[in-house]
């Protein structure tokens, strides 16, 4: 029931999407071609408006694109009159998906172990270092941070390569460009749900007994502690997902972000709103998931009543 | 009988931003073998303090046991290493802890909660200790342990996570038991539960308990010998006869006058007295008695030193002045338990 | 047994009055004392504080310190190193990045100041309505229910999508920005108001002065607000940093303010193609302002959260 229910709240909020961004997009005045009007023979023009749709009135035209969208069509592109957007989505994905888990795993492998030593040496030295590497990471956005890398590890030291995408070398730093900032977040997280929980009584319950500290630790403190922190991978991939447009811009990665900020250049209306869709939906789906096994791994929570 | 533990002028001390808070300030009891000895004093007290250094559950960082010595079977465990100490834990002494609701784990099933303890202490078989598990779920009065066994901590009601807790403490037959406020968090009903269970343990194991408590009820129902904790320090210890019948310190007196009585044949209402005032602060304990502010009878000397017990029997002591010979009236206040002369 | 001395004059009854004088020994603080003091033992916040005030003070005065605008061209004199005359360097325009850096921080925390403003005022508003009337009969159950339906959709959409899209169609500016970056932002401060609502509503106190007849102007200045204004405090250190941010991240793909105004975002922006050809300060004065001003932000929001959490007493 509740799966059902949440199933539709995400096809609502698709829904809500798509209309939302289809009026803005409709709501510039004039039209795509408005530039090439005085170059290209008004039948040109016609066919043009007319293979987009753009000669219908706007609810017909919102009505087609439902349509379509339901058949997982998203449409031609006006910039490329090879490519449909449907295209330009495959095209770009592997690189971005690549991408974008690569520094998920990055950013939640390093993350969640920084955060338990943290959490481990609370005041001490270790604590210290680790908590000011992620205050940091915070504070450095990534765009500032790609260059440097790219100053030091592919210019001077020629450790890996400078832009561009192909072998593993090529992932390796704007993966780690990508994933510093949301590492440090989870860092900070995972500490205090780590310190949060090993005040816990039930700790106090597995040290009377006479656990080792390493198993106390790790069934009964880092299980529990890694919760609240599952609940956080949503907004990390949010995250992530808004944070390859500028790193695929600084790489010259070959990306659905980079089509994405080209578009936006190009004022290419199909290829916005397909990218938008596409993104929004990649995102819903994350949350839900996350929402899923946060309920599975909560033996506290049943998936069947909202729980709370 | 032989004494099983010996905690001989035990110091315990916290560090705070203000200073050092002293919690427990030179603590001495014993249990003997196969005996129910019970602390009573308010929140604060130092009892569970107590009961936590002797099994070194104090968090490291901001407590320091100062001095003091805590002899459990003959042996030393204040400077036990932290593996030796470990598997003294939960195999020799079992704690029960003090709020059912928050002492589980609430991600691990019950059975596995258990089972973990078996499998440290022992080099039992993956099915042997799964039986044992069961085994023990059962003598803790859990119905259809097999499938509690499966259960989620949340699943199961307060008093049944209680019993969970006691057979985990029970799990490696310790010789001592600490539980500390066993039945707080409980309801009456369920108390007496819990606490009929704990003395069936106590006679058919002949396990030995040191249960902490604030309630006298608690006390008078399964206590042999209790300690009476106020401000860090026992002031008075004896037979639990001696403690209900003829007590001999006036926070003694006021624990019992505070709590309602129901004795057969008496219609008029007894008024319950509370004790006025509060303990006072351990940051910066009184020289004197520490109960001294809020005693009745309390003389000058109380004000700047802290009495030596004096015996009243061979079990009973009190550590107050009004036992002093010196005392005005002294046997006198003494023999009516306070109740007015 | 000897023989007792009845008149000890240690075992007289004791003057009650001596008692008095130790009563307290820990002064209690009101809660407002109290978060102050741990602030300001807490090294890293003030840091952050001071920060925050020294940025401040630069944004207004520090384009007056140099007799350059940030708009001013002067192309015999690009791409200069930082020197005596240009303390931060020029760009390729020859344009003073001094003074481009202190009207850059003009803008950013104007965009961070406003937008969290926005978000404060619509977040109060819409998660005050909703928790005021969640569970005042079904009336008041429809309108949270509705209000939260709304938040519930918007808070699934990811929100830098909706402000890139708003930003392709709206004419680029400053109150553009503002606008894009507070149509969405205010749904996480409404969800925290209202989650506050609904936890004070269950307090004892609150409950008592409802069934007392309290007045509901009354019940929420006097227990609702002063109850919340803590988190909510705390909620805009990190949002007026995480407008900062959007706004350099929207400027650097080229959504955000537009030329000649400068923004961090911007400069940084301008600066990638030249990072390689060894001009430095480019891409360093803006991003280190950028990284410097979330540094302040972050430290001086975690302090904040200590001292208000009355469970850190140690």
């Amino acid at each position: 029931m509740y799966i059902f229910k949440r199933i539709l709240t995400m096809i609502l909020t698709i829904w809500v999407i798509t209309t939302l961004t289809f009026i803005i997009m409709h709501s510039i005045p004039g039209d795509p071609f408005a530039s090439d009007a005085d170059v290209l023979p008004e039948e040109v023009l016609e066919n043009m408006r007319a293979k987009f749709n753009l000669d219908e009135p706007l609810p017909v035209q919102y009505v087609l694109y439902l349509k379509n969208l339901v058949q997982f069509d998203l449409g031609p592109s006006i910039q490329s009159e090879t490519r449909d957007v449907n295209t330009l989505i495959s095209d770009g994905f592997p690189a971005s998906a690549i991408l974008g888990l690569q520094s998920l795993v990055i950013a939640l492998v390093f993350g969640l172990l920084l955060g338990i030593i943290a959490a481990l040496n609370h005041n001490g030295m270790l604590d210290y270092a680790a908590m000011a590497f992620a205050i940091l990471g915070i504070s450095i956005p990534s765009f500032i941070l790609a260059p440097l890398l790219i100053n030091y590890f592919a210019v001077k030291w020629g450790m890996f390569p400078v832009a561009s995408w192909g072998t593993w070398q090529h992932t390796i730093l704007p993966s780690v460009a990508l994933a510093t900032a949301p590492l440090a977040i989870v860092a900070r997280f995972m500490r205090s749900s780590m310190l949060d929980v090993m005040n816990q009584n039930y700790i106090k319950t597995a040290d009377a007994k006479g656990l080792a500290i390493t198993g106390i630790v790790i069934k009964h403190g880092v299980r529990n502690a890694l919760i609240p922190v599952i609940s956080f991978i949503g907004p990390l991939a949010a995250f992530l997902l808004t944070g390859t447009f500028v790193i695929e811009k600084i790489f010259a990665i070959p990306g659905i972000g980079k089509y994405f900020v080209d578009s936006i250049f190009n004022r290419d209306f199909p290829v916005i709103l397909g990218t938008t869709i596409f993104f929004s939906t990649i995102l819903i789906v994350t949350l839900f998931l996350v929402d899923i096994s946060y309920r599975i791994v909560d033996p506290r929570i049943k998936l069947t009543s909202r729980g709370e | 009988m032989s004494r099983l533990l010996d905690v001989n002028d035990l110091r315990v001390s916290f560090k705070t931003y203000g200073g050092e808070v002293k919690a427990v300030r030179g603590v001495d009891f014993h249990i003997q073998q196969g005996e129910v000895l019970a602390i009573v004093g308010e929140s604060g007290c130092g009892k569970s303090v107590t009961a936590q250094s002797i099994m070194g559950l104090l968090p490291k960082k901001v407590s320091r046991i100062k001095s003091g010595s805590v002899t459990f079977n003959g042996k030393e465990l204040l400077g036990l290493s932290k593996k030796q100490m470990q598997k003294l834990k939960g195999s020799e002494i079992g704690l029960i802890s003090q709020d059912p609701m928050t002492s589980l784990n609430p991600t691990m099933r019950i059975g596995s909660q258990i089972a973990e303890t078996i499998k440290k202490h022992t080099n039992y078989s993956r099915s042997k200790i799964h039986d044992r598990t069961i085994e023990l779920l059962d003598l803790v009065g859990i119905p259809n342990p097999e499938k509690r066994y499966r259960q989620y901590p949340h699943e199961l009601s307060g008093g049944m996570r209680q019993r969970v807790l006691i057979a985990m403490a029970l799990s490696c037959e310790p010789k001592l038991l600490i539980a500390d406020e066993p039945t707080t968090a409980l309801d009456v009903t369920i108390q007496a539960q819990i606490l009929d269970l704990l003395k069936d343990i106590q006679v058919r194991l002949g396990t030995s308990i040191m249960i902490i408590t604030h309630d006298l009820g608690v006390v008078a129902e399964v206590a042999q010998r209790v300690a009476v904790m106020y401000a860090g320090v026992i002031v008075e210890s004896g037979d639990v006869e001696e403690i209900f019948e003829t007590p001999k310190h006036p926070y003694t007196w006021g624990l019992l006058k505070s709590v309602p009585r129901y004795e057969k044949g008496k219609h008029e209402k007894e008024r319950l007295v509370p004790i006025e005032g509060s303990p006072p602060d351990l940051f910066a304990p009184p020289a004197g008695c520490p109960f001294a502010a809020r005693c009745d009878y309390a003389m000058e000397i109380c004000i700047d030193q802290m009495p030596d017990p004096i015996k009243t029997s061979e079990t009973h002591q009190a550590r107050c002045w009004l036992n002093d010979t010196r005392a005005p009236n002294a046997n006198d206040f003494v023999a009516a338990g306070g109740n007015d002369v | 047994m000897a023989e007792p001395k009845k008149d000890d004059v240690l075992f007289r009854p004791v003057d009650r009055s001596r008692f008095q004088q130790e009563k307290i020994v820990r002064p209690s603080m009101s809660q407002w004392k109290e978060t102050t003091v741990k602030i300001l033992r807490n090294k890293l916040a003030i840091l952050g504080l001071g920060l925050l005030v020294i940025i401040t003070i630069l944004a207004i005065i520090g384009p007056h310190l140099v007799p350059f605008n940030y708009s001013d061209q002067n192309l015999s004199g690009k791409n200069l190193p930082p020197g005596p005359e240009h303390w931060f360097g020029t760009d390729s325009l020859g344009r003073d990045m001094w003074a481009r850096t202190w009207y850059g921080a003009r803008i950013s925390l104007t965009i961070g100041l406003a937008a969290a403003v926005i978000d404060l005022i619509l977040g109060l508003i819409v998660g005050g309505i909703s928790g005021y009337m969640a569970g005042r009969g079904k009336f008041g159950d429809k309108v949270d229910g509705f209000l939260m339906r709304i938040v519930e959709i918007l808070y699934g959409i990811p929100y830098l999508l909706v402000v890139i899209l708003l930003l392709v169609v709206m004419k680029p500016g400053l109150w553009t920005i503002i606008i894009a970056l507070s149509i969405t932002g205010w749904v996480g401060m409404a969800r925290i108001v209202r989650g506050q609502i609904l936890q004070l509503k269950e307090q004892e106190y609150v409950a008592a002065a409802e069934k007392l007849g309290t007045p509901h102007r009354k019940i929420i200045m006097r227990h609702l607000f002063p109850n919340m204004i803590g988190i909510i405090i705390v909620n805009l250190t990190f949002t007026i940093p995480q407008a900062i941010f959007a706004e350099s991240f929207l400027s650097f793909i080229g959504l955000g303010v537009q030329a000649p105004i400068a923004s961090w975002g911007t400069m940084a922006n301008d600066a990638l193609g030249v990072i390689l050809t060894g001009q430095w300060w480019r891409l360093f004065f803006p991003g280190f302002m950028i990284s410097l001003t979330m540094f302040a932000f972050n430290v001086f929001g975690d302090g904040l959260q200590d001292a208000l959490d009355p469970q850190s007493k140690e």
